[in-house]
Order: C-alpha cells, then sequence, then structure tokens
C-alpha cells in the first residue's frame, strides 16, 4: 500500500533537503515552505495521483527559485568550507567526506543523484519532479555519478584499502 | 528477449541494474553479458548508491520539528476534503469542485457585481472566449501567431507591458509542448494575451489570458469549460483569468493545465 498520508512524506522531505542543500536549517525551511505551498495549491493535487511525486515537485520549484535568488557566492563558500573541514585526520567520517563531495557536485546533477539514489524514485518520476524530460535524468544521472566517483576517489584511497571501487588492471 | 545478436550494452543499461530497477530475470540476463569494465563500473556505483542511502537515514527515526507537523496536519486537512469531493464527483469532479468551492472557499469568489456580470458568468465567458480565440487561430499554418518562440524575450516583454503585469511563459517541454509563439488580443476589460504551444503530433494547445473583473482575490480551482469548440479549463488567480484550451482528452488536458499553473 502506497503512502497517502502527509506527514509519512515528511521525514523523507527533510532528509532530501538536508542533503541537498548541506544544511539542517535551510533544509527545514524548504520543507515548511513547501507545506505552505502545497496548503495554497492542494486544489492542484488530483485523489489517488502521485502524492510523493507532487511534494518533491513543489520543493524542487521552491529550491530553484531560492537559488536564483540567491547570490552565486554559496558555491565558492562550499569549496572554501570544504579546503577547511579537509583539515581533520582523513577518513574519521565517510558520511561527511561523501555529503562534501555532493555539495561540489552542479545542483542539478545532485538533485538527480539524490532522487534515484537516495529517495530510490523510478526515472520517470525524478523527470516529473524536475520536469525535465527522462533522457536528460540519465544524461545528468550520469554525469553525477562518474564526477562523484572522481570527487570520492582521494579520500577513498587515503581511507581503507580500496576493493571493489577502484581495481587497477 | 530471445534476440541471436543482442544489443551492445550501454551506460543506462549499468544505472537501471545500479538502481534496482529492471525484472531480475533480465538484470540477471544482463550482468552475464558485462565485460569487465562495465561490471568494474557497475560496481563502484552500487557501492556509491548504497553509501548515499545510508546518508542521514536516522532522520526517519526522528520527531518532527512542531511546525512542519502542525503544517502537514492543515495540508492533510485540506486534502482530505479534496478526496471526498472528488469521491462524489468521479469523472465529474472539477465541476463538483466548482460548485463545492462556493461552500468551502466562499470568500474567493466575491458575491456578484451588479445585473447578471457574476464573476463566475464572467469567468465562464472569459474561457468561452478563450476557446473560441484557440480555435481561430490552432489552424493558421502561416501566421499561427504574432511574434514567435524565436523571440521570446521581446514576446514576453511586449505581452507583460500590454497586460501590465509581468508574465512568465510556462514551459511544458518535460510534457512534450514547444512554445510556437503568442499574440495580442482584445478582450473585455483590455488586453489579452494568447500562447501557443506544439507537439511532435502538431496537436496545438494555447493559453489565454488576462485581467478579469472579479478576479481580484485569490485563487479558484480548475474548472471544465466543456461547451466551446475545444475544452478549456479556466481558473482564477489574482485578478488575472488563465484558460487552458486545446483539442485533448480532459486529463491531458488536466495535467498540462497543473503543469502551467505551478510555473506561473
Amino acid at each position: 500500500m502506497e503512502h497517502h498520508r502527509i506527514i509519512d512524506h515528511v521525514p523523507a522531505l527533510r532528509r532530501y533537503a538536508r542533503v541537498l542543500t548541506g544544511d539542517a536549517w535551510a533544509a527545514d525551511d524548504l520543507v515548511q515552505d513547501t507545506l505552505e505551498r502545497a496548503c495554497r495549491k492542494w486544489l492542484l493535487w488530483r485523489t489517488g495521483s502521485n502524492l510523493r511525486a507532487w511534494l518533491f515537485t513543489l520543493m524542487h520549484h521552491l529550491y530553484l527559485n531560492q537559488r536564483r535568488g540567491a547570490l552565486p557566492s554559496p558555491t565558492l563558500d562550499i569549496d572554501t568550507l570544504h579546503e577547511g573541514l579537509a583539515a581533520p585526520p582523513s577518513g574519521t567520517d565517510d558520511a561527511l567526506d561523501l555529503e562534501r563531495c555532493l555539495l561540489r557536485l552542479p545542483a542539478e546533477q545532485r538533485a538527480v543523484l539524490l532522487l534515484v539514489a537516495l529517495e530510490d524514485m523510478p526515472y520517470a518520476d525524478a523527470a516529473r519532479v524536475l520536469q525535465i524530460p527522462v533522457g536528460t535524468v540519465m544524461s545528468r544521472l550520469a554525469r553525477a555519478r562518474v564526477r562523484l566517483r572522481e570527487l570520492m576517489e582521494p579520500a577513498t584511497q587515503a581511507a581503507a584499502p580500496p576493493t571493489a571501487l577502484r581495481r587497477l588492471k | 528477449m530471445h534476440d541471436s545478436t543482442p544489443r551492445p550494452i550501454n551506460d543506462n543499461d549499468l544505472h537501471a541494474l545500479a538502481d534496482g530497477r529492471l525484472a531480475p530475470q533480465h538484470a540477471q540476463a544482463l550482468r552475464e553479458r558485462l565485460g569487465a569494465e562495465d561490471t568494474e563500473r557497475l560496481a563502484a556505483w552500487e557501492l556509491q548508491r548504497e553509501r548515499l542511502r545510508t546518508l542521514h537515514a536516522g532522520m526517519a527515526q526522528e520527531p518532527l520539528p512542531e511546525p512542519l507537523r502542525s503544517t502537514a496536519a492543515r495540508l492533510q486537512e485540506r486534502q482530505d476534503r479534496q478526496t471526498l469531493l472528488w469521491r462524489w464527483g468521479g469523472m465529474a469532479a472539477s465541476v463538483l469542485l466548482a460548485f463545492g468551492l462556493g461552500w468551502t472557499l466562499h470568500g474567493q469568489w466575491p458575491p456578484g457585481h451588479t445585473g447578471s456580470a457574476t464573476p463566475l458568468a464572467s469567468a465562464q465567458r472569459f474561457a468561452q472566449q478563450a476557446a473560441v480565440a484557440h480555435a481561430v487561430y490552432q489552424p493558421e499554418q502561416r501566421h499561427p501567431v504574432e511574434v514567435a518562440a524565436a523571440q521570446q524575450e521581446h514576446l514576453v516583454q511586449w505581452l507583460s507591458k500590454r497586460l501590465g503585469r509581468s508574465l512568465t511563459l510556462p514551459v511544458l517541454t518535460a510534457q512534450g509542448f514547444e512554445l510556437v509563439g503568442g499574440r495580442l488580443l482584445p478582450g473585455e476589460n483590455g488586453a489579452r494575451a494568447q500562447f501557443m504551444y506544439q507537439n511532435a503530433a502538431g496537436q496545438r494547445i494555447t493559453l489565454y489570458l488576462g485581467a478579469l473583473d472579479g478576479a481580484d482575490t485569490g485563487e479558484t480551482a480548475f474548472r471544465l469549460h466543456a461547451d466551446g469548440p475545444v475544452p478549456a479549463f479556466y481558473w482564477l488567480d489574482q485578478g488575472f483569468g488563465y484558460a487552458l484550451s486545446g483539442p485533448l482528452a480532459r486529463e491531458a488536458l488536466l495535467a498540462l493545465a497543473t503543469a502551467v499553473h505551478q510555473q506561473l
């Protein structure tokens, strides 16, 4: 049975927003705005249609609007942040590493990868949420996976002996 | 399935494998055909996916902050009400919703002006005008629009100026419709605009918009106007009327109207 209660979707929205924005406060603000907007636009939701995709679509719109409104500096900030955070001994926290690398992906690639992998969303649903053709979902997904792997590699090599990830010929 | 020469494996196959999007049998067959390089790439992507799925996994169990919880509850109430309306109305829901709204969102349709010019009547007339404008310009081969999509920026600036409001052009590419262009039309209370879109099959839809008397508060639900030359879904939002017309099935037209509304 699919989830039909709004509240069932909120934890997933929060988590996705958390990883997408890289900031717990910004994430909860984004989810709050999404729910508020859904309250105003609830007439557009049709019973039986995909509630999860609809909520994610609204959230994605708001996220894009926020980014458009914001100064272009956050990208720079993240990079400097990355430099600053690189100081702690490597391999202390794999998850932190992964999050940091994710934030260095272009936002549109990050969104696709997170919807598909973190949210386990079918490609067609991700296309609907992001309002792009499925072909674009696939090409962004490919770029995101390749790029994330490149970004992760130095970290992985520094940590545990690479097993499946890197096998030299 | 029983091809003697299976097609070469591409990147999308690897993604579908990594994301578990294939039927087990199909996936197994594909895995057996992978070369060393593809196998290695697939393993890396699978590992990547697994690690992504562990990120903030604990948030599923965390209690929700109170503001989120209460907003979600508010939304739930509205959704339940709508579900009820849909159940009663079935396929005629858009019509029922229109009347149901008179009760739910009483204030949103301000009490009628004088005489017969109630907002509802003028909105219906608006939808009729939209459908007629669609029928007039849709068959045009040489001059379907005044300003073509190639001059999109100019089109938006021009019509924004004439309609006295900054307009946004909805993008319907994901739904398979490309912008053809737009034109200026006369309406009851001044200028109106029509944007035309076309899909690969050559089907054309038009978005008709402009200021409308009595539409000055809030927004309304979609209503279906089925009596015109083509069906149209129309709605009011902050003083403007919008109508999307096209020779499509209701469901398809409603989906497009939803996409338009979300972008406005």
